[in-house]
């Protein structure tokens, strides 16, 4: 509890210990509107941990070898990442739900097992050391993760809003009514891979070192970025950037549980997402579960798609 | 070479076993139970427990074991599914309240130490362990070149033998038929007097005992016991298998257990270990994006 006590206490002292922490926050807020992105136009793709690897390794190989500005690096990775993006987008897209689910994490690890794991170039298993230019730290990302939510939040407000809605609500009916169907799913999937990847490029800068694990660029990470998504809710998008916060904090909101944190966490993940299919912030405001036998008022949750 | 097929079957008939609990699920409930691979640990887990650490007999702690694991699975309908098919959640909640199931489970084993609160359960905590030589006769042949362990050439008649009897059970019986029937359609076959809660209470009974007895025979085979062995190596993999089969077919899922056994083995013989697990999702990918039906799939149904 000491964690929340200094919060409120202390905020200059608190900001100040847990510098890297409020980064990892708002690089996992800005991978989650990606996800968001993705979500919202009705695909269930998983690939944002594989646009997360090339925007890192791109942005810090060029550093290391070329010793281009970051902020150059940084756009080549993006690019790239879109490049690739639409590459993957062609092929895939056309496949939907789960399937779609299960061919983007076909493309994450064969990223990271065939192609990462294999180059020389990218150290292979031990990844890669650097001292690049750490990119201004905490504000710069939290500046980033203001400006995609707002850049995000106007899209969804204008005509590729309506037509991701439309489409995410009943695909042959958006065809039917004109909407190209495959150039705005394909829209909404090159946007999430830009935003992935500087999310990627950004993440490589905080930590000095960019590590090929699963839990980083793997079907682990995607998981995760899924969670963060369907716990925030997929209606808004703020959603996702709430479910980022308060996974990201599980670790400190449970502190008291010691060793089994994780037994907690994941009854608290069930939980939430059984009395809230929604997600947290989503419709029915407030109202979280209504037991077999009270009477019925409110219509049933609505499903966010 | 001989050997690194031989190799591969029995590696296949643990991906096919594992699979094919993994496809049934899909199959009728069209969602993915991502603790399934829980489930598989938890088998192998327990069993070996029992094993060792409460001194039973292989055979006991083995029926244990997977009677654990089935009812893990009336855990995984009750806590996880039922309640969010009682909302008329989407199919993407149920993906993450099971994930959250194992992350509970593998959890609950990794604390498992001596002085824990699951010592009961599993005392090696993160560890990795094996069975002691001996839990089970395993007369070794040699043939050739070819090195045949009892504990892995049982593992072949086993997993055929039961993938036969569940697909009998699915084609010729009532409770195939109820199953079917609630695959295709739940709301008609509520009509027709089905109790649709209870054959998918079954569903995930037979399928999460199919996904603990692969995890014994794994653990068995070769060797290696920890909490992380549904997660490294079956969880995607099944995932792999089932689209190769096509999902939600169980004769889909045999064949590309054993196919995928195959693809990996080839590919370890002809790039090196690195590449074992980027061909396989190489070859995934291409299977989704070639023929998303799968092998075995025959139709594959708009799913919005």
């Amino acid at each position: 509890m000491d964690f929340f006590i200094q919060l409120f206490s202390d905020p200059i002292g608190f900001w100040n210990s847990h510098t890297l922490l409020i980064s990892q926050i708002g690089i996992n807020g800005i991978v989650a509107t990606s996800m968001f992105l993705v979500l919202y136009s009705g695909q269930l793709s998983l690939a944002a941990p594989g646009f997360m690897a090339i925007g890192a390794y791109t942005s810090v190989l060029m550093e290391l070898y070329w010793h281009t500005p970051v902020v150059l690096n940084v756009a080549v990775a993006v690019i790239l990442a879109g490049i690739v993006g639409l590459l993957v987008g062609l092929p895939v897209l056309r496949l939907r739900g789960v399937f779609l689910a299960i061919a983007t994490i076909g493309f994450v690890e064969a990223l990271r097992l065939g192609v990462i794991l294999n180059v020389p170039i990218t150290g292979e298993g031990l990844g890669l050391q650097h001292e690049a230019d750490p990119l201004g730290g905490v504000p710069i990302i939290l500046v980033s993760l203001v400006m995609v939510v707002f850049v995000v939040w106007r899209l969804t407000k204008g005509r590729l809003g309506s037509a991701w809605s439309a489409i995410r609500q009943d695909e042959i009916a958006a065809l039917s009514q004109g909407i190209h169907v495959a150039r705005y799913k394909m829209i909404a999937f090159i946007l999430s891979a830009l935003i992935a990847s500087y999310a990627g490029a950004l993440e490589a800068h905080l930590n000095f070192f960019v590590d090929p694990g699963d839990s980083q660029y793997g079907v682990t990470r995607a998981v995760q970025i899924l969670t963060f998504a369907v716990l925030g809710g997929t209606g808004f998008v703020i959603g996702p950037v709430v479910g980022a916060l308060i996974v990201t904090l599980l670790p400190y909101i449970f502190e008291g549980a010691g060793d089994y944190i994780n037994i907690i966490a994941g009854i608290f993940l069930i939980a939430v997402i059984i009395f809230r299919p929604q997600g947290i912030v989503g419709r029915g405001g407030l109202a979280i579960v209504r037991p077999a036998w009270w009477p019925r008022s409110r219509a049933r949750a609505p499903s966010p798609g | 070479m001989d050997q690194q097929i031989l190799n591969a079957i029995f590696i296949g008939s643990i991906y096919a076993l594992f699979a094919v609990g993994y496809t049934l699920v899909f199959g009728i409930l069209d969602i993915l139970n991502l603790a399934h691979s829980a489930v598989f640990m938890l088998g192998a887990a327990l069993t070996y427990s029992l094993v060792v650490n409460h001194g039973q007999p292989f055979w006991i702690a083995a029926l244990l074991g997977i009677a654990a694991s089935a009812l893990m699975g009336l855990v995984i309908e009750h806590v996880c599914l039922r309640p969010l098919r009682r909302r008329h959640a989407p199919p993407i909640a149920a993906l993450i309240s099971t994930i959250g199931l194992a992350l509970v489970i593998v959890a609950a084993v990794e604390q498992g130490k001596s002085g824990s609160l699951f010592s009961w359960l599993w005392v090696d905590g993160a560890n990795s362990v094996a069975f002691p030589a001996g839990t089970v006769p395993n007369p070794t042949w040699h043939i050739g070149d070819l090195t045949l362990e009892a504990s892995k050439v049982l593992i072949i008649p086993i997993s055929i033998a039961l993938m036969l009897i569940l697909g009998y059970v699915m084609r010729f019986t009532q409770v195939g038929r109820g199953l079917r029937a609630v695959a295709e359609n739940p709301r008609a076959a509520r009509l027709m007097g089905l109790d649709v809660d209870r054959m998918i209470s079954l569903t995930l009974v037979i399928s999460s005992a199919l996904g603990g007895l692969a995890g014994i025979l794994f653990g068995l085979a070769l060797g290696d016991i920890s909490p992380y062995i549904g997660r490294d190596n079956v969880e995607v993999r099944g995932l792999a298998v089932i689209v190769l089969g096509g999902m939600g077919s169980i004769p889909g899922a045999v064949i590309g257990g054993y196919l995928l056994g195959l693809i990996e083995i080839l590919a370890l013989v002809t790039f090196g270990s690195n590449a074992r697990g980027g061909v396989a999702f190489a070859a995934l990918f291409l299977m989704l994006v070639l023929r998303p039906q799968g092998l075995f799939g025959t139709r594959l149904r708009e799913r919005i």
